[in-house]
């Protein structure tokens, strides 16, 4: 076979068994019982153990975009739509997108690499003769933990980032806490709310998802664990950006932002 | 079949009792790679099978399609008097609990502290372990495989030998009936591969069960087995006890047992 057709014969295989993954999900993911303790488990250790490297970035975020911004601002005498303009910025689309892709690097990545060892290892196997069923006491819970935290760790990142843009302003221009604050929520309007926090979801899911699915179907001994953690970084993080892009589009018709 | 112990004769042996795990006909290839050719097998109460073979002669393919980690091409598969390729998944979790599997590498739960690798089985299985205390059923698999001290440690916290009695205990631990060994001596040091073949045979001992072992441990198998089957070319080509196999003529018997001795 050609390469070039040998290559788009493997992407349709893997379009075509993660679709099956994500069915399989859907399948197992509302069906009793749930494996609540592993969930909140999960839960925390990608919510909590992300809380710090969010905040980090989302801080260094708004202090970067307004210190980079405001001089063209003041150029154009408009210095005083500063927080409106970093506050729907923030909230519409770099608090969600820099938030998924930091997530996807250490969440899709840590997900990858400890079902793909899992794998490896037999210790899904033994999971299965022990009658558990390892598809839903670990993909499912990675999944859902995932989808529900990601929304939470954006909010965080959002307020952090805004945080921190106020504080430029606050040395260079001397704006008061309130006023800051004010002025950015009375820019922002339920159009640009709704929008991140549903593209929010969607982003965790797809980290959860493909994360699972690298780790889940990996092989080739450990070579084929650092396979899927790489794997599962690259494809999450290019999904994020399709989801994106669908997000923006809906959002445009819906909501006309 | 080049049976040492003709298996007409074999059968007469075990006439009154029916076979806890009847395999019959079983295939299954990967790809184009045909493993598995038409095995047949029959596991008596209390038996200790050994199975050899070479590497990649499908010894661990087959002990997975016993508890239908892998599925079957072609054949039937009994366990039990249950048909392993036809169960639902419920019925197959609850026969599953009857089959202890102790794999290769031990597969210990690396995120879990031994205790909570031992309850792991326990927690879908309440039913079956009825009125008994959950921790004193963790002490005492841990007792019998001599590490009770180990049940708040990690499994990156315990050496080989140790992650292996470990997993020995997990598999022991809702009283399986049957249990498969994959490899259980692998990549220990004799000392401690002796530990386990003399923890293997203890449990038997106790707890009666009757054991399908994979193993290219001469020694292991030696020790361990009243019976063993070469697996080669896909099918079970000869059968016999380990002193029968080990003085056949057959040209292939022959040839397996100097090529893993002189290893």
């Amino acid at each position: 076979m050609h390469p070039i057709s040998k290559n788009i014969v493997n992407f349709l295989d893997t379009v075509g068994s993660l679709s099956f993954f994500v069915g399989r999900f859907f399948k197992e993911g509302f069906k009793f019982p749930f494996e609540m303790k592993e969930l909140i488990r999960q839960c925390y250790l990608i919510g909590y153990n992300s809380l710090l490297l969010v905040m980090t970035t989302g801080f260094i975020m708004g202090l970067v975009l307004t210190i980079q911004v405001r001089p063209t601002m003041i150029e154009f005498g408009a210095v005083s739509y500063m927080p409106a303009m970093i506050g729907i910025s923030v909230i519409r689309e770099i608090g969600p997108v820099v938030t998924a892709l930091i997530c996807a690097g250490k969440i899709g990545s840590g997900i990858g690499a400890e079902l793909g060892s899992m794998k490896v290892t037999e210790q899904i196997d033994a999971m299965e003769v022990s009658g558990t069923n390892p598809f839903k006491f670990l993909v499912v819970t990675r999944v859902w933990a995932t989808t529900l935290m990601l929304p939470l760790l954006v909010f965080v990142a959002d307020a952090v980032g805004l945080f921190g843009s106020f504080l430029v302003e606050h040395v260079k221009g001397d704006v008061s806490f309130t006023l800051y604050f004010n002025e950015v929520f009375d820019s922002l309007v339920y159009g640009d709310l709704i929008p991140a926090t549903i593209k929010s979801f969607f982003f965790g899911f797809a980290i959860g998802i493909v994360g699972c699915y690298k780790g889940y179907n990996s092989g080739k001994g450990t070579a084929g664990v650092g396979l899927a953690a790489n794997s599962a970084v690259v494809i999450a993080s290019l999904l994020l950006f399709v989801i994106d892009f669908l997000a923006v589009l809906m959002a445009d018709i819906f909501f006309e932002i | 079949m080049n049976n040492s112990i003709k298996k007409e004769e074999y059968n007469t042996i075990h006439q009154e009792e029916k076979p806890l795990v009847k395999i019959k006909g079983v295939e299954k290839s990967f790809g184009s790679n045909h493993v598995l050719k038409g095995f047949d097998l029959e596991l008596y109460p209390k038996e200790n099978v050994v199975i050899l073979g070479k590497s990649g002669s499908g010894k661990s393919v087959l002990i997975k399609c016993l508890v239908r980690l892998i599925e079957i091409d072609k054949g039937t598969v009994t366990v039990l008097g249950k048909s392993i390729p036809d169960l639902a998944q419920e019925a197959l979790d609850q026969i599953r609990t009857e089959i202890g599997f102790l794999f290769q590498g031990s597969a210990l739960y690396d995120s879990m502290t031994v205790r909570e690798n031992l309850r792991f089985p326990l927690r879908r299985h309440k039913d079956r372990m009825k009125g008994r205390d959950e921790n004193e059923l963790i002490v005492n698999a841990l007792k019998s495989v001599g590490l009770e001290d180990a049940i708040d440690l990690m499994p990156a916290e315990l050496s080989g030998g140790m992650k292996r009695r470990v997993a020995l205990a997990r598999t022991i631990i809702l009283e399986p009936s049957i249990i498969l060994y994959d490899e259980p001596t692998s990549g220990l040091d004799p000392i401690t591969a002796n530990e386990i073949i003399q923890l293997i045979l203890k449990i038997q001992r106790e707890q009666n069960t009757t054991a399908l072992i994979i193993t290219h441990d001469m020694d292991c198998a030696r020790v361990i087995s009243n019976r063993v089957i070469i697996l080669q070319d896909g099918i079970n080509y000869a059968e016999g006890t380990y002193d029968a196999l080990s003085k056949s003529q057959d040209p292939k018997v022959k040839a397996f047992f100097k090529e893993v001795k002189s290893r």
